[in-house]
């Protein structure tokens, strides 16, 4: 699979079937453009790094994936149906609410702040989303997401509040209700970004475990360059709302071509 | 229609002078409330509680109907007067009190720093910025007040909602007399309503 | 001047007439309880020819008197073929004038949770309902109890307005024993002292669950 990838985005030719596809998308915020005619293709199961400045758009990019913004223009495609958007006899006409849930099935986020519910025990965060959103039974749902938070490490934890945690177990346990779902592709919003420097490892290790089993596409949000760089088929640098370079880690990172990559990478190291 | 304007008159007299009385009585027991001697802060806890805890149509029954035995008779107009007032100055004393303590405490010091009187700190420095603060919750308190006028109609008072109730036994065109009712009140209170909300919106933007 | 053989006399009618009261209380609160939820939710639907009728209702129904809306729905819904007892009448009235304060309550309390969390919802594909009902609706409710029991306790003191629709409440029941026995001091005193128990001890009682909700 790396390998397709690191073809494709060495000589920009597209040989593979995308699972999503962002086609010159456009977002505004009021008269702010932070996403400027976009495009940009994902291979199935790839992992991609996307980082950049603050303010860069790269958050945006991957909450329109997830419904949570409205592209202003453009379109975006996942496992081939598109997704803000259906096709009456030919015409593009805003997608209803069904077909945005039928789509969004397939999506999947784990947020900076968590946004665990809180007045649900950490089993019941995990397992509201099955009985209610896939129609599990309780005793289905219930092992399932013992499962998942085994994988993530948290099967003792079950009966507590999300106040009564770490951050760092917080994001673990957002990581196990999204995954109980079986999205295809997971995204991942500066997942360690909110959390204390000693707890942003086991959310990592966790990620890293995800990536590894491979079947699953994500778009990870990130200022972990090192990360980003362990487990990405792709990185993506965003600034001012396009994309500046694309390519391998190791060709980003050690040897970016564009002025404002190198920039970037440079105050980077600087700060840390 | 004129019949339903003479009530119309009644309900606005009886708000102003209501509203008059019941903002004196708010200023009277809001400081007094704050006061360092522990009677005068229970006589005053006795009347907010008296006249917040038990109903409004009750205290104006009890005034119309009961006072006049020990020899206290006052028309419909006084008592709705007297009663409105009194129950709405206990409910707004309470915003008079927050307001007063919600001034920080550097404020009195910088006055005494200045060697300023108590009574020149309350009125120079504390008022000013207090009064800004209670304009909101006293002006829902003056919606609240116009709505409540219509109870005074059941002690006989002659005013709008009095009026509409006459006029319909009298035409029997209950559905056309009762709307009218409802809307003319509503002209009188929304306004204000807007007035209030534009109010809060500049306070809190801090242009005032 | 007071007469207490009177007073005592009296006092097994008036507290029937207070069991009315306290049912037509509960009940109206119950009502305002549901609609008002309603009322919000609709509020902040994206649907304009929902959300404007609705908040145009509520604006007109805080701006007037509950006195002439009990008379309205007492008086002219008949008029439409819907004729209503004094206590469904009452309930109604008093129900529906409260909902729409309790609405602007919900609205507090839904305005106060987070994005995280509609979003966190939607990210599991939740149905619109089920972010209300699982989501929304459980963090949104325990803050403003305190402000909801409050007026409950502002609703029984308003139940004496359904006598002026022939509801035979505590007041109501006071004002035909004044007129029958042409003492109306003790009756009248006694209603408003029963007010002022009733409503005092709840208010502690609110007081109390205000505290108890700020320490968790």
């Amino acid at each position: 699979m790396s390998e397709i990838v690191t073809e494709t985005s060495n000589n920009g030719i597209q040989n593979f079937e995308p699972i999503v596809r962002y086609q010159k998308v456009s977002k505004s915020f009021g008269d702010t453009e932070v996403i400027k005619e976009l495009d940009l293709d994902v291979a199935p199961a790839e992992k991609i790094g996307i980082i950049g400045p603050s303010g860069s758009g790269k958050t945006t990019l991957i909450r329109m994936l997830m419904t949570l913004e409205k592209p202003t223009s453009g379109t975006i495609e996942v496992d081939g149906e598109l997704l803000w958007h259906k096709r009456v006899n030919g015409n593009l006409v805003p997608a209803d609410e069904k077909h945005l849930r039928k789509v969004r099935s397939k999506v999947g986020m784990i947020f900076q702040q968590f946004n665990l519910f809180p007045h649900m025990t950490m089993l019941r965060n995990v397992t509201e989303a099955p009985i209610h959103v896939l129609g599990l039974s309780r005793e289905e749902a219930e092992e399932r997401a013992i499962t998942m938070l085994e994988k993530v490490g948290l099967k003792d934890k079950l009966d507590q509040y999300p106040r009564q945690l770490s951050g760092g177990q917080q994001q673990r346990v957002a990581i196990a209700r999204a995954l109980v779902m079986n999205p295809k592709i997971m995204l991942f919003d500066e997942v360690t970004s909110a959390l204390d420097p000693e707890l942003v490892e086991e959310v990592l290790a966790v990620i890293k475990e995800i990536a590894l089993e491979g079947n699953m596409t994500m778009l990870l949000v990130t200022h972990e360059m090192q990360f980003a760089r362990e487990i990405a088929d792709r990185i993506v640098f965003i600034n001012g709302g396009t994309i500046i370079e694309q390519g391998p880690p190791e060709e980003i990172f050690e040897n970016p071509k564009h002025e404002r990559t190198q920039n970037f990478l440079r105050r980077f190291n600087k700060k840390n | 229609m004129p019949f339903l304007l003479k009530g119309v008159v009644v309900t606005i007299e009886l708000t102003v002078m209501a509203a008059i009385l019941a903002f004196i009585m708010a200023f009277i027991a809001g400081f007094a409330r704050l006061s360092k001697f522990a009677i005068v802060r229970g006589i005053t806890q006795i009347y907010v509680e008296i006249f917040r805890g038990t109903s409004l149509l009750v205290q104006l029954f009890w005034v119309y109907f009961v006072l006049p035995f020990f020899g206290i008779e006052l028309s419909a107009m006084m008592t709705g007067v007297l009663v409105l007032g009194l129950n709405y100055g206990a409910y707004a004393s309470e915003v008079i009190r927050s307001s007063i303590l919600a001034i920080p405490k550097g404020q009195t010091e910088a006055g005494i720093a200045l060697n300023m009187s108590p009574s020149l700190i309350m009125k120079r420095i504390i008022l000013p910025q207090a009064m800004l603060i209670m304009l909101p919750p006293l002006g829902n308190y003056l919606i609240e007040l116009i709505k409540s006028t219509a109870l005074v109609s059941l002690i006989t008072l002659h005013d709008l909602m009095f009026c509409g109730t006459m006029i319909n036994n009298v035409t029997m065109r209950t559905i056309e007399v009762y709307s009218l009712v409802l809307i003319i009140y509503f002209l009188l209170a929304y306004p204000l309503t807007l007035a209030i909300r534009r109010l809060e919106k500049r306070l809190s933007a801090g242009r005032l | 001047m007071w007469d207490w053989e009177f007073t005592i006399s009296i006092l097994p009618l008036l507290l029937e007439g207070l069991k009315i009261t306290l049912i037509a209380t509960f009940l109206a609160f119950g009502f305002a309880v549901v609609v008002g939820l309603l009322l919000a939710i609709a509020s902040r639907s994206s649907v304009k020819i929902l959300s404007l009728p609705v908040k145009a209702f509520i604006e007109f129904v805080r701006s007037t008197p509950l006195l002439a809306q009990l008379f309205f729905i007492f008086y002219v819904f008949p008029k439409f073929g819907l004729v209503l007892t004094p206590l469904v009448a009452g309930v109604l009235g008093l129900g529906l004038h409260y909902s729409t304060y309790l609405s602007e309550v919900y609205r507090s309390g839904i305005d106060s949770i987070p994005r995280g969390q509609w979003e966190a919802a939607k990210a599991l594909n939740f149905s619109k309902a089920r972010t209300w009902i699982s989501i929304i609706i459980p963090q949104a409710v325990p803050p403003i109890i305190p402000v909801m029991g409050n007026y409950l306790i502002g609703m029984f003191k308003d139940t004496p307005l359904l006598s002026a629709i022939t509801l035979v409440e505590v007041l109501q029941t006071a004002k035909i024993i004044g007129a029958q026995s042409f003492r109306y001091l003790e009756p009248i005193t006694m209603v408003g002292v029963i007010f002022l128990i009733l409503s005092y001890v709840s208010s502690l009682g609110v007081r109390w669950l205000e505290l108890r909700l700020n320490q968790r």
